[in-house]
């Protein structure tokens, strides 16, 4: 009988209780008595009630009281009043504090048999609700923001204390460092997050796509838009619009961005309807914004209205404690994906990790560990399994000497250039005969395909 | 097991028509049915300010007036019936007891201005007594569509009904009558 709804009948009439109980004890309620206030008190402090019937007068504490007691220690009780004495201002005051219903006796039973599902249904949909927003708080959590360093405190205080709020967040760090996980931590702690988090790319769209990707646009705008399409910005109603490297937008989208964040309307391009939209804003970016106002590529009035609340993630090096913590999480997360059976680093791997300068932050870090758990055997990863340039670089230069920094930047100038030595050479001003030197000097080789 | 089910007539049905009623009831729940008159006193139930009888009073009434038996007794009655808190019922019946009420009057399609049907009354009035016995026999209301046991709270959504329990319910009440 337990599954069945349940129901608690509060009325000073013994007639009244009875009737009501036979007839939802008929239809297979698990269906419960009390004959004053403070009764039925005592029978919610033992369990929760689906639904509650209150009369409305009875002797001692009436029902509009009891109803204030029972939201206090169930805020989602359904309760429905059965009153013999109907007014108006008892009926606005029960429903104003929060009563589902409010009818007077004798009710049609087939008014009551509506009313009492009507209820059920509801309440149903509220526990389901709740229950989703669970899951998708979930499902939504940053799982991904790793590291127990000083600084990281830091960062998760710095969120804390923002995500509560509607204020505009700027993020600022090195590539790599998680900006775009940072943004998701702060919507999915915020009062937005059941509202998407849109993102936008701003450094990978050319300026006339990143317009239209923003904004919209509608039918024969331009050659190709063929179907009216809806922008981010619209996309984002209700939730958060995430800029990502917004230090690389073009000066008229700027105006126009500029525009949309202080009147929060805009028009799709090639269109009049002036479209209402309700988002925060969060960016990121890693280019020196003070020196793109200095020089004139960013607007001032933009960066002012984007810097309202900074956050800045410490490069990797800058919190090496934090890399074993990050290393370890990355290799459960590709042994789970993976199916794979290795569970942690050797020492020396480990070591070698940890010497490393990453100036590809957690990005290059969570790459090295998805490398090494495709190559490496159970049950550990070890040195010869990690890329190249990690081993390389630890084992024949002494940490910290200026020789290891310069091996360090010339692999990564190479690798940034697929190891085109004319490129690389340029990028480093020098010449290739001197950049054949030191390849030779440091021992470096091109890494095989695959 | 219950031994029998005793109908007590205390309303206008014709003779032919009881005998009709006692053999359905008799068919659907397999055991000996028969008719008599009701010794009931109405006006000890009936409320003048709502002019209809308390259903709970004449279930109290049935269980008081006839001695104690093994027997399932339903009273047909010519008079609307109500429990306090609502407007009307159909009948009432002591769940998992022995005494049942129906009454015939919201049966009857002249109550709702339509023209006089019998076999609609009648066939209103077969599922309503076979409902209510089925609740002194222990069955709940049921949520299939066309079961006898579903409960009907207009007398359109009794038309719907079939006279026979559903097949979870007839297996309900064959364990329950075999446990009595």
């Amino acid at each position: 009988m337990n599954s069945n709804p349940s129901i608690l009948i509060v009325d000073d009439e013994q007639v009244v209780r009875d009737s009501l109980s036979k007839w939802f004890r008929e239809d297979g309620f698990d269906v419960s008595t009390a004959s004053s206030a403070a009764e039925a008190l005592q029978q919610l402090q033992g369990r929760r009630w689906d639904i509650l019937l209150l009369d409305i007068k009875m002797p001692g504490m009436d029902g509009m009281e009891l109803q204030q007691r029972v939201k206090e220690i169930d805020s989602s009780a359904t309760i429905i009043f059965i009153t013999a004495h109907a007014t108006v201002d008892t009926a606005v005051k029960a429903l104003k504090e929060g009563a589902f219903d409010y009818v007077t006796k004798p009710v049609d039973p087939d008014y009551l048999s509506h009313l009492v599902t009507n209820a059920l249904k509801q309440r149903n949909l509220f526990n389901e609700n709740l229950k989703l927003k669970e899951q998708i708080s979930e499902f939504s959590r940053a799982d991904e923001i790793v590291g127990d360093s000083p600084q990281m405190h830091k960062v998760y205080e710095l969120i804390e204390t923002v995500a509560k709020t509607d204020t505009t967040v700027m993020i600022r760090g090195e590539s790599g460092t998680g900006k775009e996980i940072i943004a998701r931590a702060i919507h999915s702690n915020s009062s937005r997050r059941y509202f998407p988090i849109v993102a936008v790319n701003c450094g990978a769209l050319p300026d006339g796509i990143l317009e239209s990707e923003l904004f919209g646009h509608e039918r024969g705008a331009f050659t190709g838009a063929q179907y009216r399409r809806k922008g981010k910005l619209e996309l984002a109603d209700g939730g958060t619009l995430f800029l990502d490297e917004v230090g690389n937008i073009d000066v008229k989208t700027q105006m126009d961005l500029l525009r949309v964040i202080e009147t929060k309307q805009f028009t799709r391009v090639g269109g009049n309807d002036i479209i209402k939209v309700d988002f925060r804003v969060i960016c990121a970016t890693n280019k020196d914004l003070e020196k793109a106002v200095a020089d004139g590529s960013f607007r001032e009035d933009l960066y002012y209205r984007l810097n309202v609340f900074t956050i800045f993630i410490p490069p990797l090096r800058e919190r090496k404690g934090d890399i074993p913590l990050l290393a370890n999480y990355f290799v459960q997360k590709y042994a789970r994906t993976m199916g794979k059976s290795i569970t942690s680093l050797s020492p020396e791997a480990m070591d070698t990790i940890v010497r490393y300068n990453w100036p590809g932050n957690v990005r290059e870090l969570e790459n090295a560990i998805e490398r090494a758990m495709v190559v490496g055997k159970p049950p550990v990863i070890r040195p010869e399994d990690l890329p190249y340039q990690l081993t390389e670089r630890n084992h024949v230069l002494p940490a910290g000497s200026l020789a290891m920094v310069e091996k360090g930047h010339i692999v990564s100038i190479l690798e940034q250039n697929k190891w085109n030595i004319s490129r690389s050479a340029e990028i480093l001003q020098i010449d290739r005969v001197t950049l054949y030197n030191k390849i030779e000097k440091y021992g470096l080789k091109k890494p095989s395909a695959g | 097991m219950a031994s029998a089910i005793n109908i007590l007539n205390a309303s206008k049905l014709e003779d032919s028509r009881l005998g009709e009623l006692s053999q359905a009831v008799g068919r659907v729940f397999g055991i000996r049915t028969y008719v008599t008159s009701a010794n009931l006193n109405l006006d000890k139930a009936f409320d003048a300010s709502r002019g209809q009888c308390n259903s709970t009073a004449l279930l109290a009434e049935l269980l008081n007036s006839y001695k104690q038996s093994d027997e399932k007794r339903i009273a047909i009655v010519g008079v609307d019936l109500f429990i306090p808190v609502l407007t009307f019922v159909f009948g009432e019946a002591q769940l998992n007891g022995i005494a049942a009420v129906v009454s015939t009057v919201r049966l009857a399609n002249p109550f709702y201005g339509l023209l006089p049907n019998e076999d609609i009354d009648f066939g209103r009035l077969e599922k309503e007594v076979v409902h209510e016995l089925g609740h002194t026999f222990g069955l709940y209301h049921c949520h299939q569509f066309e079961c006898v046991m579903r409960s009907s709270t207009y007398v359109e959504e009794i038309d719907l009904k079939r006279l026979n329990p559903c097949n979870r319910c007839s297996e309900l009440l064959k364990v329950a009558m075999l446990n009595k």
